[in-house]
């Protein structure tokens, strides 16, 4: 195991990598090693696998069932048999929040698909062609951008109609446009470079070269501006939530928690208190992580 | 909101040869072009609606006769294109509809309601960049210290967190339990309506009337909101400043200052922290526009009567002209902000001529 794994450190940190692929993990071990330097960064990590163990297994985890109502045991306060207590319908909090981890983690996951995608094409497109392309989908973009994000996404909801489908929707309306401008300044420093130059020389086609080979060459930047955006996601999911746009009750949506929470606070603090403080955990964690990732591929700090 | 700020605070491109009316009548272009796309946008929201708005206003069981004819009144058995030349001509006219629920005017609403959330913002912000830019160059002079990680992770946790979830621990903790501020609303209810509306910011108002006493009960009741909302631009302000602060501290004429004796607070306050002011008047702007965005769940939050409380409010019960309107003004807001953070730019940045 001990010369196995030496072999390992070995073949990714050595000076000449024999392959784009050997670079490219030699890549990912380099900005990977200095990530595991930083210890918020890892705090972070550490709290995301958590939360995805947790979305996984919770049908083993949770004590309770999020949606089983007790009407004889309405807003008890944290014991030892509900841990976070109940809320006014005698629902298990602890049981509430694992569950809704689920909802959490796959808004996150589900805006990063649809989003990636729209904005490398838009942005390769528009810093690849230039011209009244550019132009067009650049204002476009500049247009979303001059917009707080929630409310962008509160006026789709609307328009849409409230559900966890329509919300996740509106997220991603407003969350392309900065990937779009981050893809179109790389596509730009990229397009005059030589290889580009050679593959066009072959007689690659625009479209060929920019899904084939510009596109590619902007995806670590875009998956880092992703992690940036998570936590910015998660709170916008949350809002929607608590302002009853986003999943519709009895889900166990933490932004919708917060939102009943609300009406009982005087009384019985534990029911909305709780679920606040799973949204600031996690997008905390989501902000270390995306920082450290930051700091892990800055170059100036060479 | 980051992604604003790069926006704004961009290198300026420089193409040699270029006439500086141009350069103005290229950005108005550009302003106009994209109030267009706005409207256009918010158009578009309006009419994505999946209720028909018909049966919104004449309820379910209505007949056919009654149907077509407010079908016909609300103008839509017009062309889409039609619609949109309506709607933008009664834009123009500063016609925004009217609400569905009461039929009064969506402009003189907000118009009534504007100046609670201005003024929230107004005290926000005050707080923000006041304790904000000290924590930030404080910061970036104790670069890698322990001071700039506590920064930095006061920062973090204010992105972090929920505004409405603070908000509302901060409503148990500090008037129901302690009792240090007041609750939900703008002033204690029996001292709602006793000064004169004169500029419909009640801190002003009581104070020309010289009513200490509602003044003070309006402080009560504005501390905590604002504390709330301003912990979120403190975060941001600070991070914004801190790496301002520290492009100017790794510059060559930081380091001749410092060799030639300059005490450091000279150094940090006269050379280096001068030449970020005016980034600075940019972040501080475009934060303080990005309290519009705060106010919406906050306001629910504290009941407080105004910009935000009126646009969720609608939300809930679908009044597509108000939330049309709202976002429409949101838009605009922020065009201008940015618009007048890029003159600023041009005026006092001496290097942009």
């Amino acid at each position: 195991m001990s010369t196995d794994s030496k072999g390992l450190t070995a073949w990714l940190t050595t000076e000449e990598p024999s392959s784009a692929s050997h670079a490219a993990f030699q890549n990912v071990w380099h900005v990977w090693t200095r990530l595991a330097s930083n210890p918020l960064g890892i705090a972070g990590l550490i709290i995301i696998l958590l939360l995805v163990f947790i979305a996984i297994f919770v049908p083993w985890l949770a004590p309770y069932s999020p949606f089983e109502q007790n009407l004889r045991e309405t807003l008890v306060a944290p014991n030892s048999q509900h841990l976070l207590g109940t809320d006014e319908l005698g629902r298990d909090i602890l049981s509430r929040i694992l569950w809704g981890s689920r909802i959490t983690l796959s808004i996150v996951a589900i805006v990063s698909v649809i989003v990636a995608p729209i904005g490398l094409i838009v942005g390769c497109l528009a810093g690849y062609y230039g011209g009244w392309l550019d132009t067009v989908l650049m204002r476009i973009t500049e247009l979303f951008l001059s917009f707080p994000s929630l409310i962008l996404a509160l006026a789709f909801v609307a328009a849409l109609g409230p559900s966890l489908n329509n919300a996740i929707i509106a997220i991603a309306l407003t969350q392309w446009p900065p990937i779009a401008r981050l893809a179109r300044a790389e596509s730009l420093s990229l397009r005059n470079r030589d290889h580009i130059s050679a593959v066009r020389l072959m007689g690659a086609s625009n479209l060929r070269i920019v899904l084939s080979h510009i596109a590619p060459l902007c995806v670590p930047s875009v998956i880092v501006r992703i992690t940036l955006n998570m936590a910015g996601i998660i709170l916008t999911a949350a809002g929607l939530g608590f302002l009853g746009l986003g999943a519709q009750p009895p889900s166990p949506e933490w932004g919708a928690m917060v939102s009943t929470g609300r009406r009982f606070m005087l009384d019985s603090w534990w029911v909305g208190t709780m679920p606040g403080l799973s949204i600031l955990t996690v997008s905390l964690a989501f902000n270390l992580v995306g920082d450290a990732l930051r700091d892990a591929l800055d170059p100036r700090q060479e | 909101m980051v992604n604003q700020v790069e926006a704004a605070v961009r290198t300026p491109r420089r193409r040699p040869g270029l006439r500086k009316y141009r350069r103005f009548g290229g950005s108005l272009f550009s302003v106009v072009t994209t109030l267009f796309l706005l409207v256009l946008l918010t158009f578009v929201i309006g009419r994505l609606m999946p209720v028909d708005p018909v049966i919104a206003v004449v309820g379910p069981d209505a007949d056919r006769a009654t149907y077509l004819k407010v079908r016909q009144e609300l103008g839509l058995d017009l062309p889409v294109l039609q619609q949109f030349w309506i709607f933008f001509k009664n834009l123009l006219h500063g016609d925004f509809g009217s609400t569905l629920l009461t039929g009064r005017p969506v402009m003189d609403d907000i118009a009534r309601v504007l100046p609670a959330t201005v003024e929230l913002a107004t005290v926000t912000i005050i707080l923000g960049a006041g304790i904000g830019i000290p924590l930030g160059v404080y910061a970036a002079v104790n670069r890698g210290r322990f001071a700039d990680h506590a920064v930095r992770l006061i920062a973090l946790l204010g992105h972090s967190t929920p505004i409405f979830w603070i908000g509302m621990v901060g409503l148990m903790l500090f008037y129901a339990k302690l009792g240090w501020v007041g609750g939900s609303g703008r002033v204690d209810l029996f001292y709602e309506d006793i000064v004169p509306n004169v500029t419909g910011f009640l801190l002003i108002d009581a104070l020309l009337a010289g009513d200490m006493d509602v003044f003070w009960s309006a402080v009560s009741h504005i501390i905590l909101p604002a504390s709330v909302l301003a912990y979120a631009s403190i975060a941001y302000i600070s991070r914004i400043t801190r790496s301002f602060m520290l492009e100017q501290l790794s510059q060559e004429y930081v380091t001749t200052a410092r060799a030639k004796g300059v005490p450091r607070r000279g150094v940090i306050w006269r050379h280096a922290f001068k030449n970020i002011r005016v980034q600075l008047v940019t972040v501080v702007a475009l934060s303080y526009g990005g309290m519009l965005e705060g106010a919406v769940l906050i306001e629910t939050v504290f009941g407080w009567p105004g910009f935000g409380q009126y646009l969720t409010n609608a939300l809930v019960i679908g009044d597509m002209n108000v939330v049309v309107a709202c976002t429409l003004i949101i838009g605009c807001v922020f065009i201008a902000l940015n618009v007048i953070s890029d003159l600023l730019y041009k005026i006092f940045d001496p290097r942009i001529q």
